[in-house]
């Protein structure tokens, strides 16, 4: 039935398309699929999509890896930066300024380890010889994320800032009930000198992307923390090119940093 | 000052034992330099002497497979007066190209100064049975050619041939007759600044009255570090021989800019002596217009578009 | 003649290709006539009563006048940082603590180039040098610690760190932003309140960095300026009401220092004098040691701590590194410090030029051989031609006593051995450089030279992450780092 407000000349909003975020760009999927999250269309990403978002992360990943710690420190607090300025609309999306605050102050608090872990993982050697031994971290590649489900907005974070701030490119599956707010920071990270094919997200199912990114042959390790009883299935297939499995707990740690790390030891002797 | 020797060409060394004591070079202090020489403020009076002698050392360039004598008639018309509203814009050095398009090149720049360079040895990859290399660059000379620039044979370089690669520089300058030689290194596919360096001191032994960094169909072409490692070599032969060779960055030269750094790295390395196209080129095509826009804007204070200036 | 070499003759040589004059604007700097002291986050009037003009060394022309404070106003500046230590500071949480210091960094980013011409115009080096070194390293030194103050318990694990209190920070005029930054940036990151005080030919950086303080909204009294001379640095190193004393400068005064707070528990860190070796094997890459003992000696006119002002040459390739050294000193260019192709400018006052000509004098004196390449240096200010004093024995007062000037001493050696024994031999310690293709070699000098800092095919280079500091007379503690925190740290 007719109501009397339609007729009324208001302004209509121009709703959101949200999109994939791979390479830089936001495409929608190549399967053309969507679905309906938070009553928006959602793009539904398919295993191409996600083949592509390796892809992408393998290509930047060595431009990533070589800038310096001090660089990409400053990238991630530019992220922070930005977040800040789109404080209002992440609180709306969330409904939870704390939660808001925490993410930021997670950007914050990730930037500054950029410049300090090879200082605290890192060591030199006093092997019993006259050698000069050190052991320094380096980032292990491409690195795929399952976000948990909640909190949609910090957690998501929580998971990313670890993966990238050591110099790793990141695939993420969002939030698959709440996935607005993974886009939304999307946007932020493409404003804010992150080279594209950093970091990656991708929307839709897990039960179509999970497996497909746990049994990837390029991926070298994958953050199974937001997943559910598919877990040990997602461990397994994870085996077949020996990626790293890692479950780091909640809250913010430099060892949260250093499960995505390799440690490499290098010899030289001493002498005229 | 020293004497050259009385050899024929170069300085004399027996190879194998003193190359691989010829020095190593720092890529990161090397780097640093060039880019520190980079940021040199140039202003309006020196830039426009800057362009002016960047257009008198350009070697105006087509190595293309579909070089047409229409093609290189055209381009030596550019040569000899590069901005037809502008005349007092000098000519270039040369012209360069390929050997069959030698002869159309000497007729039409008869008499107008600007020299005929030909690319020799099976250019661009060198990959060709030594004889034939020389037979082309004797044909090439006898054509009547002012200069010949050769490349290299880097397999033999990078397969640690050094021995083949200095008999092959020797061969091809016997036959050069009165035509100077430029030797290509092709540095791009050397690998490391150490290995500039030797290849440079190697063709310099061989008889080059310059060494050029690149064929221009690989990148990376010329750069600024590259050829601050050439000129210093060419720096210690002279401290050593008192003989001046020349040098010529090819490739990958695009903006005026760019042939300014050069032109200040050349002259913080080698000095006023080196700064004349007889001991320094460009190897260029699209720098030539750039250059031309500059100097009309220096001399007219107006930013120029390119729609004012031929092709060729 | 051949063709090609009769057409050699007549290609016609340009006769210079000079750099014109390119000088970096002024503009952008805003002088007060006259500049109070910075205490509790206000300007205020020194109750000594004394103002002293800071003169630009390039051209004797007074710049501004600055206040001198005298012991009151050092007494009211530390109980001023002692109650924000105690009534707030000390209690906000860390992470909030290292927003305000990223705030500083990014300020000292987007005000760079006003930062780096104000350095220039007050202490004399090239803008180019404080364009492109101090002005980003002093932002990355407060971005870098600004990401420890949130992580102490991972710097000092099992150690529960705690701020000191109220630091008292005296600093030199040769690198005057800069240390200010090594010394705020890790003070604050532990948390402490600081009372600063800037060199007295240098204060202008030091004052306008408390604008960046203003727009950061740091509390009051976190930061503390108090200009003065010598004075004012003794007042602060004895007032009791100072935990922690930091100092950069001169062995003699730092004596001097640690006599002052003996028996009186306070932490102290010193950072002197040097007298580095700079030594160049055979095997190195000579072009690249070259531009390494230009840097060494020469980058900012010589007044630099760790200056590599001794040359010690292997004897095999005395002749060529000598003759390239020359000849290389010959293209410097030295002149106005804002014109951007200056590389070296002006000494610094009128009191370190004439230490500098006393020294060169007793060179001359003692029978080492000088040169200096011709320079027409400038009629007002204070300049020195760069200088290399050859044929120097170890004993010289120029091989001992530290210049800070540009002057360079050339020494020779023969063995690994023996350039480890005449790098050693000296009361300094600060740093040295080793120059040579072979990696075992770099390690096993890296391993015996007596010097904090250690610079192999390479020098001069600074990073907030690399910790700094001398052996021996040079000084104690480090600077940069995570090692640069635990000065102003106290432990269970």
């Amino acid at each position: 039935m007719w109501r009397a407000e339609w007729g009324k000349s208001v302004r209509l909003p121009v709703k959101k398309t949200y999109k994939l975020y791979v390479g830089g760009a936001f495409p929608r999927s190549e399967s053309g699929r969507s679905y309906e999250a938070e009553g928006a269309n959602v793009a539904r990403a398919s295993r191409k999509d996600l083949r592509d978002a390796v892809r992408a992360a393998r290509e930047t990943f060595p431009k990533w890896a070589s800038m310096t710690a001090y660089n990409r420190g400053q990238v991630l607090y530019r992220v922070a930066e930005i977040m800040e300025g789109r404080r209002a609309q992440f609180v709306e999306l969330t409904g939870d300024e704390a939660e808001v605050d925490a993410a930021i102050d997670s950007w914050v608090w990730y930037a500054g380890w950029a410049d300090k872990l090879a200082q605290v993982l890192g060591s030199s050697n006093p092997v019993a010889g006259p050698y000069f031994n050190f052991t320094f971290p380096e980032p292990t590649g491409v690195v795929g994320v399952v976000a948990p489900e909640e909190p949609a907005l910090a957690g998501f974070v929580a998971r990313l800032a670890p993966v990238i701030v050591g110099g790793n490119a990141a695939v993420i599956v969002a939030s698959q009930k709440r996935p607005l707010a993974a886009v939304t920071l999307a946007e932020v990270l493409a404003t804010s000198d992150v080279p594209g094919g950093v970091v990656n997200v991708l929307t839709g199912r897990k039960d179509e992307l999970c497996s497909v990114l746990a049994a990837h042959m390029d991926v070298n390790a994958i953050d199974l923390s937001g997943a559910g009883d598919e877990r040990e299935e997602l461990e397994r297939l994870a085996a077949d090119n020996v990626k790293r499995v890692v479950s780091n707990g909640d809250g913010q740690s430099p060892w949260h940093v250093a499960a995505f790390l390799e440690l490499k030891t290098v010899w030289h002797p001493i002498g005229v | 000052m020293a004497q050259a020797p009385a050899l024929p060409g170069g300085f004399e060394l027996p190879l194998e034992p003193r190359l691989p004591r010829i020095g190593s070079v720092d890529q990161v202090a090397v780097e640093d330099r060039a880019a520190s020489l980079a940021r040199r403020s140039i202003k309006r009076e020196s830039k426009l002497f800057a362009l002016d002698l960047a257009v008198r050392m350009m070697d105006l360039t087509t190595l293309e497979g579909a070089d047409t004598p229409g093609k290189v008639a055209a381009l030596c018309s550019k040569a000899m007066r590069p901005d037809p509203s502008d005349l007092t814009v000098p000519p270039v050095a040369a012209v360069c190209i390929y050997p069959n398009l030698v002869s159309i090149a000497l007729d039409r720049l008869q008499g107008s100064g600007v020299r005929v360079a030909s690319v020799a040895t099976a250019f661009p990859s060198g990959q060709s049975p030594l004889e034939i290399k020389v037979e082309e660059t004797a044909r090439v000379a006898e054509m009547g050619a002012d200069e010949i620039d050769m490349v290299i044979d880097r397999g033999a370089f990078l397969s640690g041939d050094y021995a083949k690669v200095y008999d092959e520089v020797r061969r091809v300058k016997e036959v050069c007759g009165n035509a100077h030689l430029k030797v290509i290194l092709e540095t791009g596919e050397l690998g490391t600044y150490d290995n500039v360096r030797r290849a440079s001191l190697l063709a310099i032994a061989g008889g080059a009255d310059f060494i050029k960094t690149s064929t221009g169909k690989i990148q990376p072409a010329a750069t600024l570090p590259v050829t601050l490692v050439m000129l210093e070599a060419i720096r210690d032969v002279y401290e050593e021989t008192g003989r001046k060779i020349g040098m010529k960055p090819a490739g990958g030269i695009r903006h005026a800019k760019q042939a300014v750094q050069y032109l200040v790295l050349l002259h913080e390395t080698l000095g006023v002596e080196w700064m004349t196209p007889d001991l320094f080129r460009f190897g260029a095509s699209s720098l030539l217009n750039d250059c031309l826009l500059q100097i009309r804007k220096e001399k007219t204070g107006r930013y120029q578009s390119p729609d004012y200036f031929t092709i060729d | 003649m051949t063709e090609i070499e009769k057409r050699q003759d007549r290609s016609p040589v340009p006769s210079a290709f000079d750099y014109a004059p390119a000088p970096e604007s002024r503009e952008i700097v805003t002088l007060e006539d006259r500049y109070g002291l910075f205490i509790g986050g206000e300007w205020v009037e020194p109750k000594s009563g004394e103002y002293e003009a800071t003169i630009s060394p390039a051209t004797e022309e007074p710049l501004a006048e600055v206040a001198y404070a005298g012991p009151e106003d050092v007494g009211v500046a530390v109980d001023c940082a002692r109650e924000a230590f105690e009534n707030g500071w000390s209690d906000i949480t860390p992470g909030e603590r290292a927003k305000y210091l990223y705030r500083i960094a990014r300020i000292l980013q987007e005000r760079s180039r006003e930062f780096a011409v104000l350095e220039s115009l007050d202490g004399g080096k090239p803008i180019r040098e404080s364009r492109d070194v101090d002005l980003p390293l002093s932002a990355a030194h407060f971005f870098y610690y600004a990401g420890w103050a949130d992580k102490l318990e991972y710097a000092f694990p099992n150690r529960n760190p705690k701020p000191l209190g109220v630091a008292g920070q005296i600093i030199p005029w040769n690198f005057p932003l800069l240390m200010l930054s090594w010394k705020i940036a890790p003070a604050l990151a532990a948390g402490n309140a600081v009372v600063l005080k800037p060199a007295e030919s240098t204060p202008l950086t030091a004052l306008l960095f408390c604008d960046v303080v203003r727009q950061a909204e740091l509390p009051p009294g976190v930061v503390n300026i108090v200009t003065g001379d010598g004075r004012a640095g003794a007042e602060l190193v004895k007032h009791p009401g100072v935990d922690k004393v930091a100092f950069t400068g001169s062995t003699d005064v730092g004596k001097e220092i640690q006599r002052a707070v003996a028996g009186t528990g306070k932490k102290l860190t010193l950072e002197l004098g040097g007298k580095a070796a700079n030594i160049i094997f055979d095997d190195a890459p000579l072009d690249q040691a070259v531009e390494g003992i230009i840097n060494g000696i020469y980058f900012n006119q010589g007044h630099v701590c760790c200056a590599g002002s001794r040359l010690l040459v292997q004897e095999s390739i005395y002749e060529q590194v000598i003759a390239k050294l020359k000849r290389r000193m010959g293209t410097l260019r030295v002149g106005d410090p804002l014109d951007k192709n200056t590389d070296v400018g002006a000494i610094n006052s009128r009191e370190q030029l004439e230490k500098i000509k006393e020294l060169v004098a007793a060179g001359e004196e003692e029978g080492a051989e000088i040169f200096q390449p011709p320079c027409r240096l400038p009629e007002k200010g204070w300049w020195f031609a760069p200088t290399v004093f050859t044929n120097v024995a170890q004993s010289y007062r120029i091989a001992q006593e530290e210049i800070f000037g540009p002057v360079l001493s050339v020494l020779t050696f023969r063995t690994p051995d023996e350039a480890i024994e005449k790098a050693n031999n000296t009361p300094y310690g600060l740093s040295a450089g080793v120059w040579t293709e072979k990696g075992s070699r770099i390690l096993s000098m890296a391993q015996r030279l007596r010097a904090g800092v250690i610079w192999a095919n390479t020098y001069n280079r600074f990073d907030p992450a690399s910790p700094f500091g001398g052996y021996k007379e040079s000084g104690f503690g480090r600077e940069g780092g995570r090692h640069g925190l635990e000065p102003y740290m106290r432990f269970e």
